[in-house]
């Protein structure tokens, strides 16, 4: 046992040495402190019991006092009446809630560390069609924002490339590990493509940097007509490809095609595979999308989604999920409710659209996905759905609902313990598990604000 | 130009219709009189009062207490399980304006944000809705000396003049680092303005001061010599120079933009050599590494909670740097620097807390009385007090929870936010939005073109301006 680690064993908590618990860091038993300092996520599988603490489980029904058992890398025992196996670390879960790891369905997270800074940003290929670009190998396992994410309780993300047309291949990751593949929980969870749309300009952060809105309507209606049959083009082709494949692996005879790996990049989304996450906003574009993506025969899910709610119906005919990322951005029309993203989530919750709540940013701010659930349960969804947006809905959209995003038996132990209510401000997560290893909960900011509160 | 035509009347006959509607919403709501009714009160200076009542008369809070009663005819708002918050006050922010930098020159203390001033910005009345009453409008960071600022109440739709807060005392935007660098705005091809490092930043300071002290001699010179009933022609007016002699009286606010450490020692140093004091360091993400001279200089401290990353010398951000600096004795407000953050700075505050364990009161002062008293208008705003201005706003829930919502904001006793006359007239808009996008006259044209889309705000600036003028902070 690695004694690099806070969780002390069931004798010491039955001798009742008390852990001194301080916004993530903890002094050992000994009495050596291991305040500020970060230490790589080398930590092995533990066995761990937090019990008669508050399971809030997602999937099931909330446990004023229960027992759950990590073990293995896996959730074994969730109730009440859970045995706590011998040598298991026990965590007294008194006043404290436990909830599965929240997960973001759309950031960058990994890939970029400073925007202003173009040498650490590796988010976007050259070019229109990089279908073959994979977010997974350029993930920084040692950025500074994946420390600072879980500091609030959030264990899993999708990481996404952006830039061109077909941006790349997005992964799930979880935050903990010293590779990216260490971190990896799905290495290629789909293609990523910005759905081309008309320029129209408008306000929000930096809006003059953008191009300005085009002088002929017309003709940009035509120009972005145009990229979308290039991109019907590329996976038409991309199809014709599939099938002579075929056809030479039934007949020896037919000649194989030599081996195209941006084609071979799009046949998992050809087989229905894999997703393809289409980042669209306005109604106008979603529904674009919808067609397009029927057309081709690739299985869509909607990132962004801030004018969702007027497309209830079709998203929910053709089970199209959604993930929203604009939660707290300002309206884009300017008469629009003041209100109309914070309530987006809420109408498509009543609508029976599958949706999941993100913050879509590209890392540092990861962190206050609990707030963007947090203000759409303040705007009408009900609170349970809004912890469910970013946990097990999120999960569900991502493919691997059967494996993430709710406390039950067989999952992977990605567990949060917290002194509150999740999607508070306030609240405090005390303890992390992700992957049934325990998370430290320093970070570039722990650890500065240890070394200067000495400095008075 | 028909298709012009037609936007223009849909343009106007929307904006007409939604200034009629508001107009006619506000007739019925603003008597004179109003009694909020069995609220939590968050007085922030006075403690927290439950099932208490507060009387709005005139514009000013007239009483706080029990089982008062209101004359007839007066509103009565039962808020029975809601709370009252003083309106917030965002210590930073360029909302309404229609240009941000002057970023031509790196001193440009002569240039006036009330100059630019657009009363319906519809971020305005997002930010009521959010419970902000009052805005600090600070000019862009792109210069180390940047124009005045104005303080405002957040009285949406009311010609200007309503807005400027009466008796706040004028200040000016200073900024330092990567922003009057212009380290992160370069354009190929353009050619790079002075200054172009931190050296620089403080002695083009150091210059417009030493200039400041020689024009502020002519003037004393000029006044002793009219005094002594001398007959000399008064010095030349320098309009640059003015402003900054009123720093050196004391008599101009100093609100610097400042990101590291050492800037921040540098601006502080500059002045006390100068003789004058920084009233708040702006943004101060670094403020927690020399927190004692920060509070020794007696410069407040205006923060973002947690923002951080997104340029190097936002790197060594930390969300404890609010609490840190609170600690050390410094007056901290938090600010929005933008306006969505502006619609939330309850949740600021609230994250403020968690990381600085803060008691509920401390981070309830971050957005309140801090700011107001950082401004110079703690006198009338920042607090529930009997007599100071009725600014405030009712929540469903304790505004430091994330589940609150503003269900009515007061400036002067007046309502400029109410979320159920909000909802009410949505339906009413919806049906003429969708009345006039109907209209033969807004069609499209018989080309097949469609008509124009209108740019969507007012266009303050373009791509390729002189200096890129978006460098908000």
């Amino acid at each position: 046992m690695r004694k690099n680690w806070f969780v002390h064993r069931q004798q010491a908590t039955l001798c009742g040495l008390a852990i001194l618990v301080c916004g993530g860091w903890v002094s050992t038993p000994g009495g050596s402190s291991l305040v500020a300092q970060q230490k790589l996520d080398l930590s092995p599988r533990v066995t761990v019991a937090i019990r008669d603490a508050r399971l809030v489980t997602v999937g099931g029904d909330v446990i004023e006092r229960g027992t759950l058992v990590i073990r293995d890398g896996k959730i074994t025992a969730v109730g009440t009446t859970a045995t706590i196996p011998a040598g298991a670390q026990v965590i007294d879960g008194r006043g404290l809630t436990v909830y599965p790891g929240m997960i973001d369905a759309a950031t960058s997270l990994g890939l970029v560390e400073i925007p202003a800074v173009a040498a650490t940003v590796d988010q976007g290929e050259v070019g229109d069609y990089n279908p073959n670009a994979r977010a997974l190998v350029a993930v920084n396992p040692h950025s500074a924002h994946v420390r600072v994410t879980r500091y609030n309780g959030i264990t899993t993300v999708a990481t996404m490339p952006d830039g061109g047309v077909i941006c790349g291949q997005a992964t799930l990751i979880n935050l903990y590990g010293t590779s990216p593949q260490e971190m990896a929980v799905v290495p290629s969870l789909g293609l990523v493509v910005n759905f081309p749309r008309l320029n129209l300009g408008g306000g929000g952060p930096f809006a003059a940097f953008r191009q300005p809105p085009p002088a002929n309507i017309a003709e940009a209606i035509a120009a972005r007509d145009r990229r979308v049959e290039e991109l019907r083009q590329v996976w038409r082709e991309a199809a014709d490809y599939l099938r002579a494949k075929e056809a030479a692996a039934a007949d020896p005879k037919v000649p194989r095609p030599a081996t195209n790996v941006v084609y071979e990049s799009l046949i998992p989304t050809l087989r229905r595979e894999t997703p393809v996450f289409f980042r669209a906003d306005r109604a106008q574009d979603i529904r674009a999308v919808l067609a397009f993506a029927e057309d081709i025969g690739v299985r869509p899910i909607i990132v962004g989604g801030n004018d969702a709610w007027m497309c209830t119906a079709e998203l929910k005919a053709k089970q199209v999920p959604v993930i929203l990322t604009g939660v707290l951005d300002l309206p884009a029309r300017e008469d629009d409710p003041y209100d109309i993203l914070y309530e987006n989530a809420a109408k498509l919750h009543r609508a029976g659209v599958k949706f999941c709540i993100s913050t879509g940013d590209n890392g540092a701010h990861v962190r206050d996905l609990p707030y963007h659930a947090g203000m759409a349960a303040a705007f009408g969804l009900d609170p349970k759905a809004a912890l469910r947006a970013v946990t097990l809905s999120a999960a569900e959209i991502l493919g691997v609902g059967d494996r993430l995003g709710s406390l039950e038996v067989g999952k992977i132990a990605n567990v949060v313990v917290a002194d509150g209510d999740l999607l508070e401000p306030r609240t405090r997560v005390k303890y992390a598990f992700i992957d049934g290893r325990p998370a430290q909960l320093t970070s570039r900011h722990t650890e500065l604000y240890e070394q200067f509160k000495e400095r008075r | 130009m028909r298709s012009c035509f037609s936007l223009w009347c849909f343009v106007f006959a929307s904006l007409f219709g939604a200034l009629l509607s508001t107009t006619e919403l506000q007739a019925q709501q603003n008597t004179k009189v109003t009694l909020i009714k069995h609220a939590t009160l968050l007085t922030v200076t006075q403690g927290d009062l439950e099932n208490t009542d507060l009387l709005i008369e005139n514009g000013k809070i007239a009483k706080i207490g029990r089982g008062l009663s209101a004359p007839s005819g007066a509103r009565i708002i039962d808020a029975t399980g809601k709370y009252v918050l003083p309106g917030i006050i965002d210590c930073h922010s360029h909302s309404m304006l229609d240009a941000v930098n002057e970023g031509s020159l790196s001193v440009t203390s002569m240039c006036r944000i009330r100059d630019v001033l657009n009363p319906n910005d519809v971020d305005l009345y997002r930010a009521l809705a959010g419970g902000v009453t009052t805005l600090n409008l600070l000019h862009g960071s792109a210069n180390a000396i940047g124009g005045q600022n104005q303080v405002v109440k957040i009285k949406y739709g009311r010609p200007i003049e309503e807005f400027l807060f009466p008796d706040a005392p004028p200040g000016i935007k200073f900024a330092l680092g990567e922003n009057p660098k212009r380290s992160n705005f370069r354009v190929p091809g353009q050619t790079q303005r002075y200054p172009n490092s931190r050296m620089g930043v403080e002695e083009i300071i150091r210059d417009a001061f030493v200039r400041a002290q020689d024009y502020k001699r002519q003037w004393d010179d000029y006044r002793a010599a009219r005094a002594r009933n001398e007959n000399v022609p008064p010095p030349r007016r320098d309009l640059q120079l003015e402003p900054l002699v009123e720093v050196l009286e004391g008599k101009r606010y100093v609100h610097a933009h400042c990101y590291r450490a050492e800037e921040i020692l540098m601006l502080m140093n500059l002045a006390e050599e100068f003789g004058f004091r920084v009233r708040t360091l702006q943004h101060v993400l670094e403020g927690y590494k020399i927190a004692r001279e920060i509070a020794r200089h007696r410069a407040g401290a205006s923060a973002f909670a947690d923002f951080w990353s997104y340029k190097v010398e936002a790197y060594d951000a930390i969300p404890h740097d609010a609490a840190l600096m609170m600690r050390a004795g410094v007056l901290v407000s938090l600010n929005s620097d933008d306006d969505g953050r502006a619609r939330r700075l309850n949740m600021e505050a609230a994250r403020v807390m968690k990381y600085g364990d803060l008691t509920e009161n401390e981070a309830l002062r971050l957005i309140t009385i801090n700011p107001a008293i950082q401004l110079g208008i703690d006198r009338r705003v920042g607090s529930l007090e009997v007599g100071k201005d009725a600014d405030l706003a009712i929540w469903t829930a304790h505004p430091l929870s994330v589940y609150a919502r503003v269900e009515t904001t007061f400036v002067d006793g007046e309502i400029f936010f109410d979320r159920q006359a909000d909802l009410a007239q949505r339906e009413a808009l919806a049906k003429e939005r969708a009345e006039l996008e109907a209209a033969e006259v807004n069609r499209p044209q018989g080309s097949g073109a469609p008509p124009p889309v209108p740019a969507g705000r007012r266009p303050a600036y373009r791509l390729g301006d002189s200096c890129m003028q978006t460098t908000k902070e």
